[in-house]
């Protein structure tokens, strides 16, 4: 008990004295998922847009596929990526394996598929709508597609912060791919698998925490853009 | 329109042939699910029919491509369920304008006079998402005409309002049919609206054209019994 208790008193020290290693870990970990998050917005936006816009009836089975995905256990997620990364893998002459960029790999297949998912969801709401009444006032179709973005903006933030919540959060692709090595391939949540086991809480818990706070900024963002719906 | 056939699970609209003309304010009338509604969105080029032709000007608007959005692009619509951006009251009036690469100042200049024709000066900077059914309404349409097209359609644009925004609207309407001669179809199903508005009118009734004449001859000397039933509102339906 009272080593828990220390531990977090430590932890609160290393946030505070903005400890290097913790540092290191945090920035990692918000470059690789930040860069994971940008390439599933690009991804995932405009391919949610575009299904979103299909008549349901037409687009059935690719929405089973894309809901499936995103609930798709990460390891599962892991393990397909390093077979086809590994160095017996048709992918493995890139030397991926065990580098930031696997890691990113594995999120950004985690995350596509919510982003798209959601978008989705949310440009069906009234995307139809939107395309007619922009195409009756003299859009083009690129000019059509933009203002559907556009008025969707609300539900497609959500989808990109959902999205961002569950990669940075996630432990079992990460530790796969990326192996865990030391300021390398080290991020929160595997340093905190790897801290717990060796019995160093401090660092643990101290990352522990920054997961925390984070998760509350994007859970409680998530809440008040659903709660308010008009901001911006 | 030449030999129009729309098809959902059924047939809901046929049009043999039928002749808009410049400068003319029809009316739409006819009970609901008659394909009124889908008779405008095949006009504005947005539902194309299963077979037939439109032609504009004598010629024959082609299924898709750049000329069909320039004919597209010289028409307008407000729809029956009005779609406003969520974005500000000016930036909704500027949107057509905006489609077609006005410039600024014209964009301006434009929006400025709209919105004071509409009584919205006030409101320009507004959400147009959260205002009134009457200011709505008062928008789209002032949306609509910004980039003055030839033919504005108007998708029952007084349903649910109060009679004074359905004042107003009408009186928009045939101003702007004698200022800027735009032709007009506007579709409604209070037929008081067409006599008050139209020159001519066109009864629909389950996907046909029953009959289309002088305001005045339809209400007063239909030619059809069909047509007597409705505008004197004894049709079963
Ligand atoms: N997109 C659609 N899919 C299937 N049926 C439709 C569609 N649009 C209209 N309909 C059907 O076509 C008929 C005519 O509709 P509509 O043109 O909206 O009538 P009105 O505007 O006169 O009330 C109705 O029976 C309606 O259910
Ligand atoms: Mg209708």
């Amino acid at each position: 008990m009272s080593s828990l208790f220390e531990g977090i008193i430590e932890a609160f020290r290393l946030i505070i004295s903005l400890d290097p290693d913790l540092l290191q870990i945090v920035f990692l970990s918000l470059r690789i998922s930040g860069t994971a998050l940008i390439i599933g917005s690009i991804l995932g936006i405009p391919l949610g847009t575009y299904l979103g816009l299909k008549p349901e009836k037409k687009t059935r089975l690719i929405n089973k596929v894309i809901f499936t995905l995103m609930g798709t256990p990460p390891v599962v997620v892991g393990l397909i990526i390093y077979l086809l990364i590994s160095r017996m893998g048709p992918l493995g002459v890139l030397g991926l394996l065990y580098t930031p960029w696997a890691m990113i790999l594995a999120q950004v297949s985690l995350a596509t598929p919510i982003i798209a998912g959601l978008t989705m969801v949310g440009v069906r709401a009234k995307g139809s709508e939107v395309v007619e009444t922009a195409r009756s006032l003299g859009a083009g179709p690129g000019l059509a597609a933009w203002t559907v973005v556009r008025e969707s903006r609300i539900a497609i933030l959500g989808a990109v912060i959902t999205g961002f919540g569950r990669i940075i959060a996630e432990v079992g692709a990460v530790m796969i791919v990326g192996g865990n090595i030391a300021g390398k391939t080290r991020v929160m949540t595997t340093a905190i698998v790897l801290e717990t086991r060796r019995g160093n809480f401090e660092l643990a818990i101290g990352l522990g925490l920054i997961l925390l706070i984070l998760a509350f900024f994007v859970n409680s963002f998530l809440y008040n853009i659903q709660r308010g719906d008009s901001g911006n | 329109m030449k030999g129009i056939r729309k098809v959902y699970d059924r047939e809901v609209l046929r049009v043999d042939n039928l002749a808009l003309r410049k400068g003319q304010i029809y009316g739409v009338i006819g009970p609901s699910g008659a394909g009124k509604s889908t008779f405008l969105r095949i006009i504005n080029l947005l539902t194309s029919p299963d077979s037939g032709s439109i032609l504009i000007h004598g010629k024959e608007v082609p299924r898709n491509g750049a000329e069909r959005l320039a004919l597209q692009r010289r028409m307008s619509m407000v729809f029956q369920k009005t779609l406003l951006f969520r974005d500000t009251v000016w930036n909704n009036v500027a949107y057509g304008l905006r489609a077609r690469g006005f410039d600024r100042t014209e964009i301006g200049r434009r929006v400025r006079e709209l919105l004071e024709q509409v009584g919205m000066t006030d409101l320009s900077l507004q959400r147009a998402d959260t205002l009134s059914g009457g200011e709505a309404q008062r928008v789209a349409i002032a949306r609509a005409v910004a980039f003055e097209p030839e033919l504005l359609l108007l998708d029952e644009p007084t349903a649910n309002l109060d009679p004074c925004n359905i004042e107003m609207i009408e009186n928009m309407v045939v101003k702007l049919n004698s200022s800027k001669s735009i032709t007009v179809v506007v579709v409604t199903h209070n037929i008081f609206q067409a006599h008050r508005i139209a020159r001519e009118v066109i009864f629909i009734n389950q996907g046909n054209i029953v009959e289309m004449g002088e305001t005045e001859q339809i209400f007063s000397a239909p030619r059809e019994e069909l047509t007597r039933a409705y505008v004197e509102g004894r049709m079963i339906y």
